[in-house]
């Protein structure tokens, strides 16, 4: 019998997933693009899970927003990173350092 | 005209006067700056005689002239108490500037401040009229500093000596002293009266009389009286010099002569006298503060007079005369006789007047030379002055028909009469007094006008520079050292056109009718008018409105009344008593002393040494004040510069905080790495901080 | 154990594990296909919980354009790999020891909370109704005006993207409007004079 607290261990385990991999990526910014997407991910899934328990179909709509922010940074964020590698030529976080005093 | 109008007349007058003569002084004329003041002071003088005419017709006013502002249920107001008091006061003040302002004329013909001079002694009587007009404490506190501050203004006159400048800094100084007990004791009484409308005071005293206040928590407690009255009678002893305040009045005569005259001598010294009058139903409530006040004014009136002895510059005897015959006055009120203080006060301000403004006269003869040594003989070349000194001298030491003698007979009766704890000391103090008074007094009158001629001797340029020589000729005992350059007379600056001194051959010359006129005028209220007024003043109903003295406490009055029968029969009287032959003894012992062997004083100076040195130094009040209070004053202030300023303020505080900024930042630099995943690192250390508090928050 | 209980743990461990793929493959292609993989067991965990809807837009937008999207970048940019992976576990004890305590502190709050609360299973609703219709329902009414605002954000965003990858080219023929009203006559031609031949 599937409960309110499954869904949420798994968002919360997913979450802890991608805190991870930040930590591990921390010279990728790709990788750290995409931990960011996987935490998206873990709240969406938070917030379907109460909406679905709560009958309440705010949260849906929320979590659509969500999407569609997300896919709007997604595409800055890699616009960005094309435009940081052909002035670089390196994606590599250690020589983003320019705003160190 | 209508009294009111006339009332507010006296004091605009002279205003009105200082104003056109100080706002226009670079631009008016001489005489323009002279009419218009005397104008001013002859309008004011004129209307204070009509007023005392209508006050004499029994029409006394009290009432507001301009409600300044109203904080609460306290109101502050101007406005005017016209009674007996007042207007004595008023004819004395108008009268004595009046002929102050005419002598100025001659006296400071050769100033380049003249209009300015002017301008001040307007203003001046302005201010001092305002003070014995006023129907509040207010307006009297604002008379009593605008007086202090002409005052101040007038003995640094000629601003480019330092000696004036500290003469003026120190009278400066020392009234802040008196007056911050004076402005304390205004602030008690309008905490417990509510009001600083005098006859409202005056008429709530009696129910507050067994008040006390509790000033360190627990124990007796002091009598809301005598701790209003004393700490009023503080600003008293700043205003009127007396010990130890007075040290302010010998320098102030750094002044031109008129302004020691109108300023030191006459008017405005006397306004503490005047206020402890008016106070009079305030005093009378506390035995205490009345004792001090004899106590005080005892100590002034004898050791003051002593120190006039060992004088030599003609200002600062009279300037030590007026000190000991304030002293005087201060006792009279501590005898709770009120109206023979005044009465004193009144002769007092007619015969000091003239002293000082026949001194000017000397002075002007002598071409600003001051010191009596190189005097002597002069009454052959200025016998106005001459005679007129003698009058004034002769009232002084209370010459029996003279003013002085009524009045200061009068206060050594009254003292003999007070059972006042201190009176007894009282009463010795005015008794040796008055021997001292008139040896001192007569001692300048015969080295200046009497004896060899010692001027123009010593052909000094500059006055002092060497005056060791005439000081062995005189044979007195002079100290040619230090002394006088401390207090230097009219040094360099200002008169640099003249010659200070007279030049070898050269002769004193009568001054001009500008200068005589008013010693003249002067002369005859110092003789007659103690004979004309000690019976309406002291025995009549004339203050009978104005001044309150208990009866049964302090019966002096009711029992110098008894053993009055009339001016004529007292002076009669006083040729039997002790104080008429201890005067005349100080006179002989005088004449005797500098005229006939003036090896004597020399020889005593010899062998009392000390006493010499502790007089000249006036008993070390100067130099105490210098060690203890500047002194202290400037440790205080170099403890506060050096550890609370440089060290608390700049070093912790503004510096501190820069240097704390500076380290914080660095500090924090470190946290700025530059490297995204430790930006990202802090905000999920930061999420995970917030929801650790989340979880442990209940 | 019934079939949905199968279902969900099943995903969930495709989800789990496709997820530590993602942050631990060497190769960035490998993480994104990984992510392509999450994305689709999280939209098949939706399904679960009903809603339709967002289970479709997950992937169509997930898979479809934003993934692709990523693999395009990843493979249009060459990456030094071996760099990028230097001191790759030492961080891995920190973030661990913070993952699980962020793990157990969730747990706390939604447990103190919510967890016991929903203990008991919703009703499933019935076969024939529409998840994605009530979800337009709502989104074209009460939320219409953050939907607007959301369409905007998307232009903000292909805006933004399209001016900071757009490179100035050299042989551009196109002209600036602003430059070209200015232009005179005299700009265009210019008169010459030229000596006459002589005739022969």
């Amino acid at each position: 019998m599937l409960t309110l607290s499954h869904f949420l261990i798994l968002g919360a385990i997913l979450f802890a997933i991608s805190v991870v991999g930040i930590f591990l990526n921390r010279k990728n910014l790709i990788i750290i693009m995409m931990s960011i997407e996987l935490m998206l991910l873990a709240v969406n899934m938070n917030f379907i899970a109460f909406s679905h328990y709560l009958q309440d179909l705010a949260g849906q709509v929320f979590v659509f927003f969500i999407l569609t922010v997300a896919a709007a940074e997604a595409a800055i964020g890699l616009a960005i990173l094309v435009v940081l590698f052909r002035n670089l030529k390196t994606i590599h976080v250690d020589d983003l350092d320019s705003l160190k005093g | 005209m209508e009294m009111q109008k006339l009332y507010l007349l006296v004091p605009l007058a002279p205003l009105v006067g200082a104003i056109i003569a100080g706002l226009f002084c670079r631009v008016i004329p001489r005489w323009v700056a002279h009419t218009v003041t005397i104008a001013g002071v002859a309008i004011s003088c004129f209307a204070s005689f009509l007023i005392f005419r209508d006050v004499m017709a029994g029409n006394t006013y009290n009432g507001p002239v301009y409600q300044w502002l109203t904080s609460g249920n306290y109101r502050f107001e101007v406005g005017f108490l016209i009674d007996q008091l007042t207007v004595t006061m008023m004819l004395v003040v108008t009268f004595v500037s009046l002929m102050v302002h005419i002598y100025t004329i001659g006296y400071m013909q050769d100033d380049p401040g003249y209009n300015r001079f002017f301008s001040y002694i307007s203003l001046f009587t302005f201010s001092m009229l305002m003070l014995v007009m006023s129907n509040n404490f207010m307006q009297l506190f604002f008379g009593w500093e605008a007086v202090g501050l002409v005052s101040y203004l007038l003995i640094g006159f000629w601003y480019t000596r330092p000696t004036a400048i500290f003469a003026n800094l120190k009278a400066f100084l020392v009234n802040r002293v008196g007056d911050f007990g004076f402005i304390l004791g205004i602030g008690l009484v309008l905490a417990h009266f509510g009001t600083l409308d005098y006859a409202a005071v005056f008429a709530k005293a009696p129910e507050l009389a067994g008040t006390t206040l509790q000033l360190f928590g627990k124990g007796e407690g002091v009598a809301l009286m005598t701790a209003t009255c004393i700490l009023l009678f503080v600003g008293a002893m700043g205003k009127s010099a007396q010990v130890p305040l007075h040290v302010w009045l010998p320098d102030s005569m750094e002044g031109p002569t008129p302004i020691s005259a109108l300023i030191h001598a006459a008017t405005m010294v006397t306004a503490g006298i005047f206020m402890v009058a008016r106070m009079s139903p305030l005093f009378e409530l506390s035995d205490t503060a009345l004792s001090f006040v004899i106590v005080i004014g005892a100590v002034t009136a004898l050791f003051m007079g002593f120190l006039g002895i060992i004088q030599n510059d003609i200002k600062r005897v009279v300037a030590y005369s007026t000190l000991s015959q304030l002293g005087y006055m201060t006792v009279a009120l501590g005898a709770s006789a009120y109206s023979v203080a005044i009465f004193h006060l009144m002769t007092h301000a007619f015969f000091k007047a003239l002293l000082f403004l026949a001194a000017g006269s000397v002075i002007i003869g002598m071409h600003h030379d001051q010191d009596i040594r190189n005097m002597g003989g002069l009454r052959r070349y200025m016998p106005i002055t001459w005679i007129t000194s003698l009058v004034g001298s002769l009232a002084l030491i209370g010459t029996p028909f003279f003013a002085g003698f009524y009045s200061k007979d009068s206060i050594i009766e009254a003292v003999a009469m007070s059972h006042i704890p201190g009176a007894g000391f009282a009463y010795f103090a005015v008794m040796a007094g008055v021997f001292v008074t008139a040896f001192y007094s007569f001692r300048m009158y015969f080295l200046v006008f009497h004896g060899e001629e010692r001027f123009g001797r010593a052909a000094a340029p500059h006055g002092h520079a060497d005056h060791s020589s005439p000081a062995k000729e005189s044979g007195h005992a002079g100290s040619s050292d230090g002394h006088d350059e401390d207090h230097g007379h009219h040094a360099d600056d200002a008169h640099d056109a003249h010659h200070h001194g007279l030049a070898p051959g050269e002769k004193p010359h009568e001054t001009p009718w500008v200068v005589t006129l008013p010693l003249v005028l002067l002369a005859i209220p110092s003789v007659i008018i103690g004979y004309v007024a000690i019976e309406p003043m002291l025995f009549g109903d004339y203050f009978k409105a104005s001044i309150f003295v208990d009866a049964t406490a302090h019966p002096v009055m009711k029992e110098l009344a008894h053993h009055f029968h009339g001016a004529f029969a007292m002076a009669a009287h006083a040729l039997t008593t002790a104080v008429f032959w201890l005067a005349a003894l100080g006179v002989a012992l005088s004449w005797f002393f500098y005229l006939k062997r003036p090896d004597i004083p020399a020889a005593i100076k010899e062998r009392a040494g000390w006493l010499y040195t502790l007089l000249d130094n006036k008993y070390y009040f100067d130099k105490f004040n210098e060690a203890f209070f500047a002194g202290g004053a400037r440790l205080l202030g170099r403890g506060l510069w050096k550890g609370g300023d440089a060290g608390l303020i700049d070093g912790i505080i503004v510096n501190g905080s820069a240097h704390f900024v500076g380290w914080l930042a660095t500090m924090v630099r470190l946290f700025q790495t530059g490297h995204i995943y430790h930006y990202a690192f802090t905000m999920i250390i930061g999420v995970f901080v917030l929801m650790t508090l989340w979880v442990t928050r209940a | 154990m019934e079939f949905r209980t199968f279902v969900f743990y099943f995903l969930s461990a495709i989800l789990v594990i496709a997820g530590l793929r993602v942050i631990t493959s060497r190769n960035p292609v490998h993480a994104a296909l990984f992510l392509v993989l999450a994305f689709f067991s999280a939209s098949g965990i939706w399904m679960l919980l009903q809603a339709e809807f967002l289970a479709i837009a997950l992937v169509l937008i997930y898979v479809g354009a934003v993934m692709v999207l990523f693999l395009f970048v990843v493979m249009m940019l060459d990456i030094n790999l071996d760099r990028l992976r230097e001191g790759f576990w030492s961080y891995l004890p920190l973030g661990s020891i913070i993952a699980l305590l962020m793990v157990a502190e969730m747990g706390l709050v939604l447990g103190g909370n919510y967890l016991g609360l929903f203990e008991a299973e919703v009703p499933q609703t019935s076969a024939d109704h529409s998840n994605v219709q009530a979800v337009g329902r709502l989104l074209f009414t009460e939320y219409v005006y953050p939907f607007e605002l959301a369409s905007v954000i998307l232009l903000v965003g292909i805006v933004a993207a399209v001016a900071l990858t757009q490179r100035e080219r050299r042989q551009s023929k196109a002209v600036s409007p602003s430059q070209q009203v200015f232009v005179k006559a005299w700009d265009r031609y210019r008169v010459l004079q030229m000596p006459a031949e002589k005739k022969d």
